[in-house]
């Protein structure tokens, strides 16, 4: 003999409530990833290999650091998500919960770690 | 139904002679190139760590980026964004509902990998 009722059973599961809002939080980062990936690699492959103060003079301009910490962020948001969705097709259980715990961790911490850099270098050039 | 007996007949597709479509190499390809760019966003990230840091751990950050490996991790990142970046802006067309025939797929994915290898050049030639 059941203990539970029906409706107690089935209640929370099923839909994770979410609904589309990942796929479209994904297709936005895409969006603003279409137009901030020219603006930051060209200027980025451009100034790779130059010297300290090349770089600090090119990132102390207001413009290079808005788009490259523009570009930090919204990149390791969609790097996040790309990931997560990634590990929910390939890996299950508990691993797949550490893995993307770590992953959006990790990406966090590098997304911090990049913009304060850029901030740091725009304030003292 | 995984479990129904269904004797000693061959599956399809047979994985280990199955010529895969262009599209199915493209699809496995957009998401090979977005993990594998995880290791040039930390790179990046690192050298600038490193340029608002001093200028000598600027050196070290710059000499590891500009070394052997790191021109092939970069060179490797560069043909993968832009990679990614085309067949991004398909998907995102997808996405609307449109182009999926299959014969604008197949047109699109060419289009695709041609594009890339394009902003590749031109993103040589300026640097």
């Amino acid at each position: 003999m059941r203990y539970l009722t029906d409706r107690k059973r089935v209640r929370g599961l099923g839909s994770a409530k979410s609904g589309t809002a990942h796929f479209w939080e994904q297709r936005l980062s895409a969006i603003a990833l279409v137009v901030l990936t020219p603006l930051f690699v060209i200027p980025f492959a451009y100034n790779l290999g130059g010297s300290h103060a090349d770089i600090l003079a090119a990132y102390g301009h207001p413009v290079n650091a808005i788009i490259a910490i523009a570009f930090i962020l919204t990149a390791f948001l969609h790097l996040f998500q790309g990931l997560q969705v990634v590990i929910e097709d390939y890996v299950h259980g508990r691993t797949e919960i550490v893995l993307i715990i770590t992953a959006r961790l990790t990406c966090s911490l590098f997304a911090l770690a990049g913009t304060f850099s850029i901030l740091k270098i725009a304030f003292t050039a | 139904m995984a479990d129904v007996n269904r004797g000693n007949r061959p599956l399809s597709p047979h994985v280990s002679i199955y010529r895969m479509p262009l599209n199915a190499v493209l699809s496995i390809t957009h998401r090979i190139t977005g993990v594998g760019m995880s290791l040039a966003s930390v790179l990046i990230v690192w050298y600038f760590l490193a340029a608002a840091t001093s200028e000598a751990y600027f050196d070290t950050a710059s000499w590891v980026l500009t070394s052997f490996l790191g021109d092939l991790i970069m060179l490797g990142s560069l043909m993968a964004i832009w990679y990614h970046f085309c067949s991004g802006i398909r998907h995102l067309v997808w996405d609307t509902g449109s182009g999926l025939g299959q014969r604008r797929v197949q047109r699109s994915g060419i289009t695709a990998l041609i594009a890339a290898a394009v902003l590749t050049l031109i993103t040589i030639i300026l640097a």
